[in-house]
């Protein structure tokens, strides 16, 4: 690739050919501000409308500025990022955009972690000069995301996330100039559209355009009800994020302080939810052997490949764009789900609690989750077995609210039996984690013999679709991986088609897997965050002193003492499910 | 905005007209102009069909529709009034023709009414400059019609 040579503020600059004047300052320390811009770096994910105008830079011989995300080197290019022109120019750009955007910011659910904030204080707007109509549009609220398009700055980030990333297709921008909006087709209500409620349009939006549904409240309450036991569940990606929001570097392990700091909130047991995920790969492990060897005595209406059901959105996503293929993925619930009725039915039982008295509440890195604890079929005479389900970012607003000095917390332990868990469910929450977790247990219990090899680096790894072949000691088992819902979707369609060659593949729903889910801590485009996050879970499955499944002792005691085997009838009922046709088309109703 | 159901013989024609175009979502904007030219407007069931045929979002065809003002999710009344806005007939008064057809048919531009009758548009010019104002309700040409005149046209098709 030929390189280019161009001057930037007087530095020369030297770059291969097709790199932006974004980029290429950055080679020479000049970090040209940016707002409708976005970049997940290894995971192909960019947008660069060149809408906002905020990165304006002059160009010498060019009468215009130029949007430098979106403008080529060339060569003996004169560029300059901060003359005052460009100043000027930026400078009136924010002010227009503020001039639209409701100056709620000491209630906004966004504050100090919005981009449009940050960017009016970089650049010191201290008045707003232009006054004039403001967008008023109604607030639409589903049941895990909030849109509130008056905060919407038109930078297509959601657009981009939900078409280009995920393939839902549930945004567009609709109407034109001062009417325009991103929304749904028909303008219909989110929870009206094929919205998976993955977030990832949350975990991009500059603004607080896009929020979740915040239910700290009712947690809150729950905490302050005596009558109540208040047990909660922890994901996996979460203690591999949540010190972000205390200052703490990426990728820094908080599993002690996240649970001594949920103790000191007041919740009665402090559970994991890498319980129900060891739990899950009893269920779901047992399933794929099951219908392996079927396939292998030649059983021919056997469904391979088995897919995984861990992710709400993943199974949004199906019912609706490939309901034909729902009788594929594994029948068992999520782990969120599992811990529910285990909680309720057995450990509550068990107390002599009854289930109405007990509030199960689940920290999780993801937003879909919020739906999924309200799905009908989890609910036993309409009380559900998961309540109320936060994200990291709520449980990091909820510590604040409640005087807890996290970072200075001293290391806690998790509650015995459903606080106990294998290195095998530490990792479900990276791209690749499950299918490993459900490898390392399949593996012993196909073939009888003891997994020498933990680590299956194989399945690791950012690219979007993976593949690797696992030997189960002469039978070769062919593994796909997909994270993003556009790369899920290749998958699925070369099923459709017969052309899949796997076995069983494990699917996320959002880029990474859940580290990095639509409600962890904001990464701001900064994919070495991702990367780090994954790096601390991997670290923690290696410091497991059990790192397969079906050697948690209290996994074991489960079976013996209340559930009898994996996918037996007590398990069909409480740990399994069945899944939707979401397809059908949505009108706009009379 | 009416929930409507297509008849299957109409669903095919329109499956026929994204063929046509080779089902390529870069001809969205041409489909839509013939199904719009097929149906006199874009309901939402005709946008499903089209985003399903040629494998787009509902939603991004929605965005088109909207950004376009050709394109209408309006049914057209059985007499489609138009009244021109062109320069002749602008400086002649046609704005207070327009604003009358408004008063009496209690609707607004781009509107049709309830009972389906009649609907309301603007056109610029129709090569009619010396009977200015000029209105059209379908093929039929009104000249020099006055604000006092608005009631017996819609009179004339109100039977």
């Amino acid at each position: 690739m030929n390189s280019i040579k161009l001057i930037i503020d007087g530095k020369t600059a030297e770059v291969p050919e097709n790199t932006t004047l974004l980029k290429a300052a950055k080679t020479v320390g000049i970090d040209i501000p940016t707002l409708c811009y976005f970049e997940l770096k290894d995971m192909n994910i960019e947008n660069r409308p060149g809408g906002c105008r905020v990165c304006v830079v002059e160009v010498k011989g060019r009468r215009n500025l130029a949007p430098a995300c979106n403008t080529m080197v060339a060569e003996g290019m004169e560029v300059y990022t901060h003359n005052i022109r460009v100043l000027n120019a930026r400078r009136t750009v924010l002010e227009l955009i503020l001039s639209d955007h409701p100056a709620e910011c000491l209630t906004c659910a966004k504050s100090g972690s919005c981009e449009l904030q940050s960017m009016a204080q970089q650049l010191g707007v201290r008045e707003i000069p232009y006054q004039g109509e403001q967008s008023k549009y109604r607030k639409d609220t589903s049941p895990a995301i909030i849109r509130d398009v008056d905060k919407c700055i038109m930078c297509r980030r959601c657009e981009m996330m939900c078409n280009d990333v995920q393939t839902v297709g549930a945004l567009s921008a609709v109407n034109r100039g001062f009417m325009a909006v991103v929304a749904p087709a028909f303008e219909m209500n989110l929870e009206k559209s094929p919205c998976t409620y993955c977030g990832q349009c949350v975990s991009v939006c500059p603004t607080g355009a896009l929020t979740e549904v915040d239910h700290s409240r009712n947690v809150i309450n729950a905490l302050a009800d005596p009558t109540k036991t208040v047990v909660v569940q922890t994901a996996p990606a979460v203690r591999a994020a949540l010190g972000e929001e205390f200052g703490l570097a990426p990728g820094t392990l908080v599993t002690g302080k996240m649970v001594a700091a949920l103790r000191r909130l007041g919740f009665d047991y402090v559970f994991d939810t890498d319980f129900a995920a060891d739990l899950t790969i009893m269920e779901e492990g047992t399933e794929l052997l099951d219908r392996l060897t079927r396939y292998l005595k030649g059983d021919k209406n056997v469904k391979l490949p088995i897919l995984t059901s861990c992710c709400p959105g993943w199974v949004n996503f199906f019912e609706h764009n490939f309901p034909e293929m729902r009788d594929i993925p594994s029948t068992a619930k999520s782990p969120q789900q599992m811990f529910g009725p285990i909680a309720k039915e057995y450990f509550g039982k068990k107390l002599g609690i009854d289930r109405k008295n007990m509030i199960v509440v689940s920290i999780m890195p993801c937003l879909a989750k919020k739906y999924e604890c309200q799905r009908d079929e989890f609910k036993v005479d309409g009380d559900p077995d998961v309540n109320f389900s936060l994200s990291t970012r709520e449980l990091a607003h909820l510590i604040k609210a409640s005087n807890i000095d996290f970072n200075s917390l001293p290391a806690d332990e998790f509650d015995n039996p459903l606080g106990e868990s294998t290195g095998a469910s530490v990792i479900f929450g990276t791209t690749g984690g499950v299918i490993e977790a459900a490898c390392r247990t399949a593996y012993e219990l196909f073939t009888g013999k003891k997994l020498e090899k933990v680590d299956f680096k194989e399945l690791r790894g950012l690219e979007n679709v993976r593949h690797a072949t696992i030997d189960f000691d002469g039978l070769p088992i062919n593994i796909g991986i997909a994270h993003g819902l556009g790369n899920a979707r290749k998958l699925l369609e070369d099923i459709r088609d017969g052309k899949s060659q796997f076995h069983a593949i494990e699917i996320m729903a959002c880029p990474g897997g859940c580290i990095g889910g639509g409600g962890q801590p904001f990464h701001h485009g900064d994919s070495e965050v991702i990367k780090l996050r994954a790096s601390a879970l991997y670290r923690e499955d290696e410091g497991k002193p059990i790192r397969k499944s079906h050697e948690n002792p209290f996994i074991q005691e489960l079976y013996k003492e209340f559930l009898g085997k994996p996918c037996g009838e007590k398990s069909h009922h409480l740990l399994h499910t069945h899944y939707f046709d979401k397809s059908a088309a949505v009108f706009v109703e009379e | 905005m009416a929930k409507i159901k297509l008849s299957e013989k109409k669903i095919q024609e329109l499956k026929d007209v994204c063929k046509t175009f080779n089902n390529d979502k870069g001809e969205l904007i041409n489909v839509l102009h013939k199904a719009q030219s097929l149906f006199g407007y874009l309901p939402a069931e005709i946008q499903e069909v089209i985003a399903k045929e040629l494998n787009v979002s509902v939603a991004h065809v929605y965005g088109v529709v909207t950004f376009y003002s050709f394109f209408t999710m309006q049914p057209k009344g059985i007499h489609p009034v138009s009244i021109c806005l062109g320069t002749a007939c602008y400086v002649r008064g046609a704005e207070k023709v327009l604003e009358e057809f408004k008063r009496q048919l209690k609707i607004q531009v781009g509107e049709t009414t309830p009972d389906g009758k009649f609907s309301l548009s603007c056109l610029r010019c129709v090569g009619a400059c010396g009977l200015a104002p000029v209105v059209m309700v379908g093929e039929k040409v009104f000249g020099r019609v006055a604000p006092d005149g608005v009631a017996d046209i819609i009179a004339e098709y109100n039977t």
